[in-house]
């Protein structure tokens, strides 16, 4: 037995102690339990992960659902793909629940943030760890869930509430698909459980699958954040910054690429639907980068970059290499989840501030901050060693050997990604501090999280996750192409040269440059309107449609207007009929003569008639 | 056989149902209302007993007992109402007698 639960009932017992009793807690308490929680659950993860060999762990707990043919249970299994996500999730997790300490320590509601943390740890464990579909599925809706909570977490904010009712709804839009798919498994395979339906997959038509995988992918399209249904994230931007460090960068948002490639027997036997996410992949990382390029709000800047990387993510699943997909997670989660938390040191020391355009000059001021946050940017950009250099170019590299152009469209995007990350850099760290407030470095609580992460960004390369997934995704021996891995190492470079150029050597060109650009400014600045397409498109439509239809037609019309009408008929009637009731008994000895007189006269009738 | 035909006695009962009627209708006071129904009720009871006597059955006989048995509950009810209302009016005219209505 290896107690696979116990990895994720560990925070879920964090999130019940701390959600009842937390509000009689000390801040110390509540540290405690949220975080040891969360720690032992990694100890408890990578002592599983350790024990594991080459095949998987699988446990049955008990039946959830049993309906005619159909089964459903209580599975949990551990095999190497899971491995890595258990171990991403519960070490990133923990340091940034210990950041957290040091981000919140002055905020109202600090049991209620670790109650929803824990929550969401447990949720997104179920999610890695669940053996079929529904329970999958059961973690999928539960991050959702504690992402719309923390999204609105500052409740009194209008904007924070309306971002997470925004991230809510529009992950409705893929949750339907992934519904519709679970569906059409049970249909055509008769069970969700992961072993059997890949098993299975092999003797299903084509037609079926590529059904299946299309679906699938509507909802990781949603979950992960990709055109068209990206618009949820950059808002989701409203939470605290942890909360945007793990859910909204490392954790809850690859849960599409996770699941994406947890079906790759499904989509290796659909090649439509593996190309359609290549494409969709590709062209969410170059819009969502051209989109970060003209930021000015830091966290919206790493956002963009958040959903251009998940879409590098996507394309190296659709050009069939899953474990590139697997491994630019790992290591994105890595320094994405450190430019996330340097950005909120940055916002701390700045007492809130989160505009670029109030910042500069805080390489001396706050230097940890600062040397962290250049590891994740030196390692976003792909400069090796660097971590992110090895995970982007196997995407690359993979993308060459699918088709070429894709690989060149990657390449551009990666000389885009060093661009506005680099930006970010410079405007907030070098030049002149244009801001108002004091900056002060952030307590050690912050800073030794950021230094964790910072190692990881610069060795995390050297996981050679493709070497340890071998044997679940076989992947054709790529040949080293050195080539390749030059020009997109250089448009890294030229990137961040760019911006040197751009930001510190000339500090005016940036602006005439946007200024030259006019109107592909606006568009950019302004992310290609798809905000106010939508609101004109669909929100418009529907808020106006219920309130002329349903409001004002159905239910004032139709429904009100059939109990008034009900009402005021009876009483119409009455009004008249009351009128026989007149009191004088020579008018009612009337009508008795009338009435009998009618009913001989009928019978009469009747009897004439037989 | 002997003695008058049926049909005079039902003309004679339904004269006297007719006279029964517009008493009721077209009489003001209570007292003679009364009186009305009571000339109604007896005009039925002669064409029960004549039709009684015709048929050579005892149905009819029967039935008028009946109804002189309901005549007489019914004076014992309608007398004890119309005393009480003059108690309370201190009027019998039937028009007067309409507080009961809408």
């Amino acid at each position: 037995m290896h107690r696979l639960w116990l990895i994720s009932a560990l925070p879920f017992a964090g999130f019940l102690i701390n959600g009842i009793f937390g509000r009689r807690f000390s801040k110390g308490v509540v540290n405690a339990i949220a975080i040891g929680s969360v720690l032992l659950s990694f100890v408890w993860a990578l002592k599983t992960v350790l024990g594991l060999g080459e095949d998987r762990i699988f446990e049955h707990y008990f039946n959830w659902i049993v309906a005619g043919g159909l089964q459903v249970g209580c599975d949990f299994a551990v095999d190497r793909l899971t491995a890595v996500m258990l171990l991403v999730v519960t070490g990133v997790g923990s340091l940034i629940h210990i950041y957290s300490i040091g981000y919140m320590a002055h905020e109202g509601g600090y049991y209620r943030f670790f109650a929803y943390m824990n929550l969401f740890m447990f949720f997104m464990l179920t999610l890695v760890l669940a053996a079929n579909y529904l329970l999958l599925f059961v973690g999928w809706e539960g991050v959702g869930l504690c992402s719309y909570l923390l999204i609105g977490f500052w409740f009194h904010k209008k904007s924070a509430t309306d971002a997470g009712n925004k991230a809510f709804i529009v992950n409705r839009i893929g949750d339907f698909g992934f519904s519709l798919a679970m569906l059409m498994i049970v249909v055509s395979f008769g069970t969700l459980d992961f072993g059997r339906v890949f098993q299975a997959a092999a003797t299903k038509p084509e037609a079926v699958l590529a059904t299946i995988a299309m679906l699938l992918l509507v909802g990781a399209c949603g979950k992960s954040a990709q055109f068209p249904l990206y618009v949820w994230l950059p808002d989701a931007m409203e939470g605290p910054t942890p909360v945007s460090a793990l859910i909204h960068a490392a954790t809850m948002v690859t849960a599409g690429v996770y699941m994406v490639a947890r079906s790759f027997p499904i989509y290796l036997r659909a090649p439509a639907a593996l190309e359609m996410v290549a494409y969709m992949g590709l062209f969410t990382a170059a819009f969502a980068a051209t989109i970060g390029l003209a930021q000015n709000d830091i966290k919206k800047v790493f956002a963009y970059s958040t959903v251009s990387q998940l879409g590098y993510m996507f394309l190296g699943a659709g050009t069939g290499a899953f474990s590139a997909g697997i491994y630019h997670l790992m290591t994105h989660a890595f320094f994405k989840a450190l430019l996330f938390l340097g950005a909120g040191s940055v916002i701390h020391a700045l007492s809130g501030e989160q505009d670029m355009r109030n910042m500069g000059g805080l390489r001396k001021k706050i230097p940890v901050t600062f040397w962290t946050l250049m590891m994740a940017a030196i390692s976003i950009s792909g400069v090796p060693p660097f971590a992110g250099f090895f995970s982007k170019d196997a995407i690359l590299v993979a993308a060459y050997q699918h088709a070429p152009w894709m690989y060149w469209v990657g390449t551009i995007t990666a000389g885009l990604t060093a661009f506005y990350v680099f930006r970010a850099m410079f405007l907030t760290f070098f030049g002149e501090y244009r801001g108002h407030e004091h900056p002060h470095e952030s307590p050690k609580v912050i800073t030794i999280p950021l230094a964790v992460l910072a190692v990881l960004s610069v060795v995390g390369g050297f996981i050679r996750i493709p070497v340890w997934l071998e044997k679940i995704f076989p992947t054709a021996e790529a040949p080293e192409n050195f080539s390749l891995v030059a020009i997109s190492v250089a448009a890294g470079l030229i990137g961040i040269g760019i911006a040197y150029i751009m930001y510190i050597a000339k500090p005016g060109l940036a602006d005439s440059v946007s200024s030259s650009l006019g109107g592909l400014y606006r568009l950019v600045y302004n992310k290609y309107f798809v905000d106010e397409i939508y609101d004109a498109a669909v929100v418009k439509p529907l808020v106006s449609g219920s309130r002329v239809v349903l409001w004002r037609g159905v239910d004032a019309g139709l429904i009100d207007g059939a109990v008034n009408g009900v009402g005021s008929t009876s009483q119409g009637l009455g009004g008249w009929l009351k009128l026989f009731q007149s009191g004088n008994i020579r008018s009612y000895a009337t009508w008795v003569l009338f009435g009998s007189i009618i009913l001989l006269l009928t019978l009469g009738l009747i009897g004439a008639v037989r | 056989m002997s003695g008058p035909p049926l049909n005079w006695y039902l003309i004679l009962s339904a004269v006297l149902f007719a006279l029964g009627v517009a008493g009721f209708l077209f009489r003001k006071s209570i007292i003679t209302i009364f009186m009305s129904i009571e000339l109604m009720l007896n005009a039925v009871n002669l064409s029960f007993v004549a039709f009684s006597y015709q048929l050579k059955q005892v149905n009819g006989h029967v039935f008028a007992f009946f109804v002189m048995v309901v005549a007489a509950a019914e004076a014992a009810v309608g007398l004890a109402i119309i005393l009480t209302v003059f108690k309370n009016r201190e009027t019998l005219n039937v028009d007067q007698v309409n507080s009961m209505k809408y």
